[in-house]
C-alpha cells in the first residue's frame, strides 16, 4: 500500500521535474512534433524496441538480484552441507545464462531498429525540409541569410540527431530502468527505498541547481562566442586589407579581447558542468552508506518487526546504483533535450513558412500543332508552338482572346503563347512600408525586344521579377497573352519565360550536366549547338576534359565571363518562347563580354524579350525603351521617339557621348 | 602534428598536470570504495555488527567526501585547461595569420580561415578536455580495478584476463572498421550540406528553370546515400554493446560459478565476491570508455591536423634584417620580373620597365592578363617568382614591410569596409588623422558629397561587409582611406569600376590637381579611365604589349586599337548614374 504511495510520488515529481525544465509554450509542441515525426513511420519498430527496452531491462534486474539467490540459496546453503552439491548451481546458472542471452539480443535488437528509426526519422526529416524549401518564394531567401538557412540543415539537425538517436532513447530506457529497479527495491524492502529515494530527490534538486548555474554561463560563453566568431569572419575576409594597411598588430589586440572573453566564460560554464559528475557520483555513494548502516540496523535488530535477510540487504544494495544512476544520468540529459528543442523549433520555423501559392491557377502551358484549318490542337511532342490551355469556364474572363482551338475538348480552349505583357497600373513593394514601384503601365506586341534601362535602384530587376512571379505584386495587374498571370500554373508560367541572371549560378557538376539544366531531356547534341550558338564552345574544348570538365564551387574554376557563356547556353538548349535577360556589366574583359553580347543578341532572335540592358547597342536596337527612374516608368518608346523627345533618355544617351 | 598543438599548452602546463593527477586520487578512491562495501558487507552486515556498519559506512564517507573534492578538483583544472588551450591556439592561429602574405592567404582561403579557428578549435578544446580526464581514468580505472581483483582473489582474476583478451580483439576489429566508415560518413555529409547551400544561393536559377522536383530528386538521392551509410557505420558500432555484454554476463556467471567452489572452500568470503561483481562492471566500462576515446581521437585528429597547418605555416614574405626604412621617391622600376601563382603558368613574363616618381600611368588589359599582379608586385604583396620589382631605387625586398606599404598604397580589387563608423574606418589609412584630414581625404575620391548626405555624415555606421554604401560609394571610401597614408605610389586596382564616368572623371581631375608628386597606377577596364594618364600599359597574357601615350598607342598598338574600337563603337555601358 505504502509502497505504492511512494511509486506515484516518484514518478510523478520525476515527470514533474522532466516538464518542468522544457520550455513551456512552442518548445512543447516542438516535442509533439518530433515524436510525431519519430513514430509516424516507424510505429511496429518502436513497438518492439519499448518491448526490447522492457525485457533487457528486467533480465538487467535479473542479473542483479542473482547475487541475492546466489548468496541466500546456494552458496549459505553450500558452505553449511557436508558434501556440498553444485549440481544446483549449476543449473541455475544455466537458466540465468539463457535469460540474459536473451536480454543481450534485446538490446541488440532496440539498438538496432533504433538506428533505423533515427536515421530514417533524419531522411524524412531532411527531405521534407529541402522539398518545403524549394517551394518557398524567393522574398524568404531575401529575408533570411543564407548562412542562417544553412546553418538549419547543419547544427539544428545536427542535434536532432543527437536527440532522436541518442537522448530521446537513453530517456526512455533511464525511466524504464528506473521504474522497474523502483518497483523491485520496494519488494525488497519499503522503508529502504523511501530513504534511497529521498536523497535521489537531493541529487536531482543539486542537478538542476548546478544545471542552472552552468547555464548561465553557457550563455554567456554563446554570446561572447558569436561575437568572436563574427568578429574572425570579418576580419579574415578582409584580411588583404589588413596587411595593405599594416593593420596586423591592432587586428591582434583586438582579436584578444575576444578570444579572453571566450576563454574566461567557456571556463566558468565547464568547471560548473564538470561538478555534477563527482557530485552525483558522490552522492550515490552516500545513500549506499547510509542504506547499509540502516539496513543493518533494520535487519540485525528488526526494530519495527520489519523481516530483513541479509541477502535481501545485500541484492537491495546493489540495486541502490542501478537506481541512482539512471536518475542522475536522466538529469544531465535535460540539458541536451533542451538543447535539442530550440534546435528544434529552428527547424520547424523553417517547414512552418509559408510557399509560394498557386490558389488561383488553372492554366497550364502545353505542346501545339497546327492543323491544316489553321486552328490549334494539343501535341504531345515538342513542336515550337506553345499554347495556354484554358478551362472553358475561364474563358469568358479574358479580353482580346483569340480562340483557335480546334474545339474538340469541350472542357479546354487553347490560346497560342505569344508573349505578350502587358503591365496595368502596378504597385509592389518587397516589404510593406517601403514602396519600389509605382504605377508601372505597359503594354507590349508579341516578338518585340524590351529593354529597361536606369540606374541602381530604379526597379529594372524588379518588374522582370514579377512577371515570373518570383513575387506577387500588390495592386494593378499583369496580363501575358491577356491572361492575369496569377490564372497560369507558376511553373508553365516560368517555364514559358527563359532567364539569364546577372549574377551567374552555376551546380556542381560536369559543363554538359550545367547546360542540360536548361532542359533536362536535352540529348548531347543539342547542348553542343546550344553552347555554339551563344560562342561557349569554344572556350569549353579548351577546358582541360571539354564538356566533361568537372565543375565545382559554384564554377569557381571559370572565369566571370565563361560562367555567363555558360548560364546563357543554358537558356539555349531550353529554347523558351520568350525571355527575361540581365546584360552584365563589369568585371569582364572587353573581348569576353563581346562573346556574350553576341550570345545574348543570337538567343534574342525572334523572340519576346525583356532585357535589363546597359548597352547602347541593345538598347537602341529594342522595340520599346522604358527609363526607369525611382520605381516609375518616366520614358516609354522606342529610340528615335525618345530622341526626339529630349527628356531623360536623350541626356542619357548624348551624355555619354560627349563623356 | 601533435607537438605544435602541444606547445600551446603554455601557461597551462600545471593545469593540464594537475587534471590527471586528481583525476587519478578520484579514480584511485572510486576503487577503493566497492572494496570497502565488501567489508560492510562482510564484517558489518554478515557479522551482524551494526556498529561495524556504521565504522566502515563513515570510513566510505569519508572516503566519497574525499573522492568529491578530487573530482570537483579535476573537473576545475580541466575546464581551466581546455578553455586555455583553445585560447592558446586561437591565438596563436590568428597571430601567424596576422604575419600571412597573400600567397598564404590564398593557400587556405579565408573562409577556410575561419572554419579552422571556430569549429575545428572548439572540436581540440572537448578533445583536450576529455582526454585530460577520462583518457586517465579509463586505464587507470581499469588498471586498479585488475590490481584489487587480483588482490582479492588471485585465481578468480584470471577470469577477467580471459575475458580482457576477448573483448580487446572484439573491440579492436569493431573501432577500426568504423572509424574508416566514419571518415566516409563526414564527406558525404559534407557533400550534402554544399548542395544544399547551392541550392540556397542558386534558388533564383532553380525557380527561373522549374527545377524544385529535379533538385528534390538530386537531394533525396543523396540524402539516402547518406542515410545508408551511416545505417552501415552505426549498425557495425552497435554490435560493441552485445559483444560487452555478453563478456561481463559470461563473467559474472563465471564468477557465480567458481565463487560458490572458492567460498565453500573458504578461500573466498561473500563480500569479496560482491566487490568482484563491481570490478568487473568498472573493468568493463572503463574498456567501453577507452573505446569511445579512440573513436574521439581520431575523429579530432583531422582538427588538430588542420589547426597545425595554420600555427605552422611560415609567411613567405617579411622584412629583412637591416631593412631600409626610408623610401626615397615614387619611381617604379621592374627588372626582368616574372611571377607565378605555383600553379606552373606565368601570370607576369619578363617585364621590364621604368615609372618616374609622379607619373601617371594607365594599365588596360583583358581579364586575365595580369594587370591587378603588376600592382601587387609594386606594393610587395607577392614577391617576383624571378627578376626584381625596385621601388625609389631599391629592390622592394630591402624595405621594412611597414613603411613600404604605407608609402605604397594600394586600393585592391576585392575590397572590405569593417563594422564601425566611416571615420573608424578612414583613420585605417593613419590612425591619429584628424576630421579635417579625413574630409579632405574624402573629398579628393569624391566620397565627402554623399558622406554629408548621411544622416551621421561621418559618424554613420557602415555594417559588416559595407552592406549599408553601394558599390560605387564603397570604392570611394576605400580610395579615400587609401589617400589618408599619403603615400608616394598610388596604386587603384579597378577601383572605380561601380563609379559612374562622371565621378570617375572627377576622382583623377582631383588627383592630378591635388596630389600631383605621387605617382598613380591606375589599372581599368575602362579606356576612357586611363586615356588621360601620361604613359598606358597595355597587357596582353602577362607581357606588356605596348607602353606610350594615349595618342602613340592609337596609332601604333593593334590590341590598344582593337580595345579603343569596341568601347567606343556603341558597345559601352548605358549606365545611368547612381
Amino acid at each position: 500500500m505504502c509502497s505504492i504511495c511512494v511509486h506515484l510520488l516518484t514518478h510523478f515529481s520525476l515527470f514533474n521535474f522532466l516538464f518542468s525544465l522544457l520550455p513551456s509554450g512552442r518548445s512543447g509542441g516542438g516535442v509533439k512534433r518530433i515524436f510525431g515525426y519519430v513514430t509516424r513511420n516507424y510505429k511496429l519498430s518502436l513497438g518492439v524496441v519499448m518491448l526490447c527496452i522492457i525485457i533487457n531491462s528486467v533480465t538487467t534486474l535479473v542479473s542483479t538480484l542473482f547475487t541475492r539467490t546466489l548468496i541466500d540459496d546456494y552458496i549459505v546453503p553450500l558452505t553449511q552441507s557436508e558434501n556440498p552439491d553444485f549440481a544446483p548451481l549449476a543449473r541455475t546458472l544455466f537458466t540465468l545464462a539463457a535469460v540474459l542471452i536473451v536480454g543481450i539480443i534485446c538490446s541488440y535488437v532496440n539498438n538496432r531498429l533504433m538506428i533505423n528509426v533515427g536515421q530514417g526519422t533524419l531522411l524524412r526529416l531532411r527531405t521534407d525540409l529541402f522539398e518545403h524549401m524549394e517551394q518557398l518564394p524567393i522574398g524568404y531567401f531575401d529575408s533570411h541569410a543564407h548562412g542562417d538557412i544553412m546553418s538549419v540543415y547543419t547544427n539544428d539537425v545536427d542535434t536532432l540527431r543527437q536527440l532522436i538517436g541518442q537522448s530521446i532513447p537513453s530517456v526512455f530506457s533511464s525511466l524504464i530502468t528506473i521504474s522497474i529497479t523502483f518497483v523491485s527495491m520496494c519488494v525488497l524492502s519499503w522503508p529502504l527505498t523511501l530513504l534511497v529515494v529521498l536523497m535521489t530527490s537531493v541529487m536531482v534538486f543539486v542537478t538542476r541547481v548546478l544545471g542552472n548555474r552552468s547555464a548561465r554561463h553557457f550563455k554567456a560563453r554563446q554570446q561572447n562566442l558569436g561575437a568572436m566568431n563574427g568578429y574572425i569572419e570579418e576580419l579574415l575576409t578582409g584580411q588583404k586589407v589588413v596587411k595593405t594597411f599594416c593593420h596586423e598588430e591592432e587586428a591582434i589586440a583586438r582579436f584578444e579581447t575576444y578570444n579572453e572573453a571566450v576563454r574566461d566564460s567557456s571556463n566558468n560554464a565547464n568547471r560548473e558542468a564538470n561538478i555534477v559528475m563527482p557530485v552525483n557520483g558522490n552522492l550515490s555513494n552516500l545513500i549506499y552508506v547510509l542504506c547499509a548502516i540502516l539496513g543493518a540496523t533494520i535487519a540485525l535488530k528488526s526494530p519495527l518487526g520489519a523481516t530483513l535477510t541479509i541477502g535481501t540487504l545485500v541484492s537491495f544494495l546493489t540495486l541502490i546504483k542501478n537506481f541512482t544512476q539512471p536518475v542522475s544520468h536522466l538529469s544531465q540529459q535535460i540539458n541536451n533535450v533542451v538543447q535539442a528543442l530550440a534546435g528544434a523549433g529552428r527547424v520547424f520555423d523553417l517547414m512552418d513558412a509559408t510557399p509560394e501559392k498557386d490558389d488561383e491557377a488553372c492554366i497550364r502551358l502545353v505542346n501545339a500543332k497546327r492543323n491544316d484549318d489553321g486552328t490549334l490542337s494539343e501535341s504531345k511532342e515538342r513542336t515550337g508552338i506553345w499554347a495556354w490551355k484554358v478551362p472553358k469556364a475561364e474563358f469568358t474572363h479574358i479580353q482580346g482572346k483569340t480562340d483557335e482551338s480546334d474545339h474538340q475538348h469541350a472542357d479546354f480552349g487553347l490560346i497560342q503563347q505569344r508573349g505578350e505583357v502587358d503591365f496595368t497600373q502596378v504597385d509592389f513593394s518587397y516589404v510593406p512600408e517601403k514602396q519600389v514601384l509605382f504605377d508601372i503601365e505597359l503594354d507590349t506586341d508579341a516578338g518585340q525586344k524590351i529593354a529597361l534601362v536606369g540606374g541602381t535602384g530604379a526597379g529594372k530587376t524588379t518588374i522582370t521579377n514579377l512577371i515570373n512571379r518570383f513575387y506577387d505584386i500588390q495592386d494593378g495587374r499583369i496580363l501575358y497573352d491577356h491572361i492575369d498571370i496569377r490564372k497560369i500554373h507558376r511553373e508553365d508560367l516560368r517555364r514559358s519565360l527563359g532567364m539569364v541572371l546577372q549574377e551567374t549560378h552555376l551546380f556542381t557538376g560536369t559543363v554538359m550536366e550545367n547546360i542540360r539544366y536548361g532542359r533536362l531531356d536535352a540529348t548531347d547534341e543539342e547542348c553542343r549547338a546550344a553552347a555554339e550558338l551563344v560562342n561557349a564552345d569554344d572556350f569549353i574544348l579548351r577546358l582541360s576534359e571539354g564538356y566533361d570538365t568537372m565543375l565545382t564551387a559554384d564554377g569557381g574554376n571559370l572565369s566571370q565571363g565563361e560562367r555567363q557563356l555558360l548560364a546563357i547556353a543554358r537558356a539555349a538548349v531550353a529554347n523558351p518562347p520568350a525571355l527575361i535577360l540581365d546584360e552584365a556589366t563589369s568585371s569582364i574583359d572587353t573581348r569576353t563580354e563581346r562573346l556574350v553580347q553576341e550570345g545574348m543578341d543570337h538567343i534574342m532572335e525572334g523572340r519576346s524579350t525583356f532585357v535589363i540592358a546597359h548597352r547602347l547597342s541593345t538598347v537602341r536596337n529594342s522595340d520599346i525603351i522604358c527609363v526607369m527612374d525611382h520605381g516609375r516608368i518616366i520614358e516609354q518608346g522606342n529610340h528615335d521617339e525618345l530622341l526626339a523627345k529630349q527628356g531623360k533618355y536623350y541626356q542619357l544617351y548624348t551624355g555619354k557621348q560627349i563623356d | 602534428m601533435l607537438k605544435t598543438l602541444l606547445n600551446q599548452v603554455k601557461q597551462f602546463k600545471t593545469a593540464s598536470i594537475l587534471t590527471p593527477i586528481f583525476t587519478s586520487l578520484e579514480v584511485v578512491m572510486g576503487v577503493l570504495i566497492p572494496y570497502v562495501t565488501s567489508w560492510i558487507i562482510d564484517r558489518g552486515i554478515m557479522a551482524g555488527d551494526v556498529r561495524k556498519v556504521v565504522f566502515y559506512g563513515v570510513i566510505m564517507l569519508i572516503m566519497a567526501f574525499v573522492s568529491l573534492v578530487f573530482g570537483i578538483l579535476s573537473g576545475r583544472f580541466s575546464a581551466l585547461a581546455s578553455t586555455g588551450f583553445a585560447y592558446n591556439l586561437r591565438n596563436a592561429m590568428f597571430r601567424n595569420i596576422q604575419t600571412f602574405s597573400f600567397a598564404n592567404i590564398d593557400k587556405f582561403s579565408s573562409a577556410g580561415l575561419v572554419t579552422r579557428m571556430t569549429t575545428d578549435v572548439s572540436n581540440l578544446q572537448s578533445a583536450f578536455q576529455q582526454i585530460l580526464r577520462i583518457s586517465v581514468r579509463a586505464p587507470l580505472n581499469l588498471i586498479f580495478s585488475v590490481f584489487m581483483c587480483v588482490f582479492i582473489n588471485t585465481k578468480m582474476s584470471l577470469i577477467f584476463v580471459v575475458a580482457l583478451v576477448i573483448l580487446s580483439t572484439a573491440l579492436y576489429l569493431i573501432i577500426s572498421k568504423t572509424v574508416k566508415l566514419f571518415a566516409q560518413v563526414f564527406e558525404r555529409y559534407d557533400d550534402l550540406n554544399n548542395s544544399v547551400q547551392e541550392n540556397v544561393q542558386a534558388i533564383r536559377v532553380v525557380k527561373a528553370f522549374v527545377r524544385e522536383d529535379f533538385e528534390n530528386t538530386k537531394f533525396k538521392k543523396a540524402a539516402e546515400n547518406l542515410y545508408h551509410l551511416f545505417v552501415r557505420t552505426e549498425s557495425l558500432q552497435a554490435i560493441n554493446n552485445p559483444v560487452m555484454t555478453t563478456v561481463i554476463y559470461g563473467c559474472i556467471i563465471a564468477l557465480s560459478w567458481f565463487g560458490a567452489h572458492f567460498i565453500v572452500v573458504g578461500d573466498l568470503t561473500t563480500g569479496q565476491l560482491t566487490s568482484l561483481f563491481t570490478y568487473v562492471m568498472t573493468i568493463m566500462s572503463s574498456l567501453m570508455m577507452l573505446s569511445m576515446i579512440f573513436v574521439m581521437l581520431t575523429m579530432s585528429a583531422a582538427s588538430g591536423r588542420r589547426v597545425a597547418e595554420v600555427i605552422d605555416e611560415k609567411a613567405t614574405i617579411f622584412t629583412p634584417e637591416n631593412a631600409v626604412t626610408e623610401v626615397a621617391d615614387g619611381s617604379i622600376d621592374f627588372k626582368a620580373c616574372c611571377f607565378s601563382y605555383g600553379n606552373g603558368e606565368y601570370a607576369i613574363r619578363d617585364i621590364t620597365l621604368h615609372i618616374n616618381s609622379g607619373e601617371t600611368i594607365g594599365i588596360i588589359g583583358g581579364t586575365g592578363c595580369g594587370k591587378s599582379t603588376l600592382g601587387m608586385l609594386v606594393s610587395r604583396l607577392y614577391d617576383a617568382s624571378k627578376g626584381s620589382v625596385l621601388v625609389g631605387g631599391v629592390d622592394v625586398k630591402c624595405y621594412d614591410m611597414d613603411v613600404l606599404r604605407n608609402e605604397v598604397a594600394m586600393v585592391l580589387q576585392k575590397n572590405v569596409l569593417f563594422s564601425g563608423t566611416i571615420l573608424d574606418n578612414l583613420r585605417w589609412g593613419k590612425t591619429d588623422a584628424t576630421l579635417e584630414e579625413c574630409m579632405r581625404a574624402c573629398q579628393l575620391a569624391q566620397a565627402d558629397e554623399f558622406i554629408e548626405q548621411m544622416p551621421d555624415k561621418y559618424n554613420t555606421m557602415i555594417e559588416q561587409n559595407g552592406n549599408n554604401v553601394s558599390g560605387g560609394q564603397k570604392q570611394r571610401l576605400c580610395i579615400a582611406r587609401a589617400l589618408l597614408k599619403t603615400p608616394k605610389i598610388l596604386v587603384l586596382d579597378d577601383s572605380t569600376s561601380a563609379c559612374d564616368t562622371a565621378t570617375d572623371a572627377k576622382i583623377r581631375r582631383a588627383f592630378r590637381e591635388e596630389i600631383p608628386n605621387t605617382t598613380k597606377l591606375i589599372i581599368a577596364q575602362r579606356i576612357q579611365s586611363v586615356q588621360d594618364a601620361d604613359r598606358i600599359i597595355v597587357m596582353e597574357s602577362g607581357r606588356v604589349n605596348g607602353f606610350d601615350t594615349h595618342e602613340n598607342l592609337l596609332k601604333t598598338n593593334k590590341l590598344y586599337q582593337e580595345i579603343y574600337r569596341i568601347q567606343m563603337e556603341g558597345e559601352a555601358d548605358f549606365d545611368a548614374p547612381e
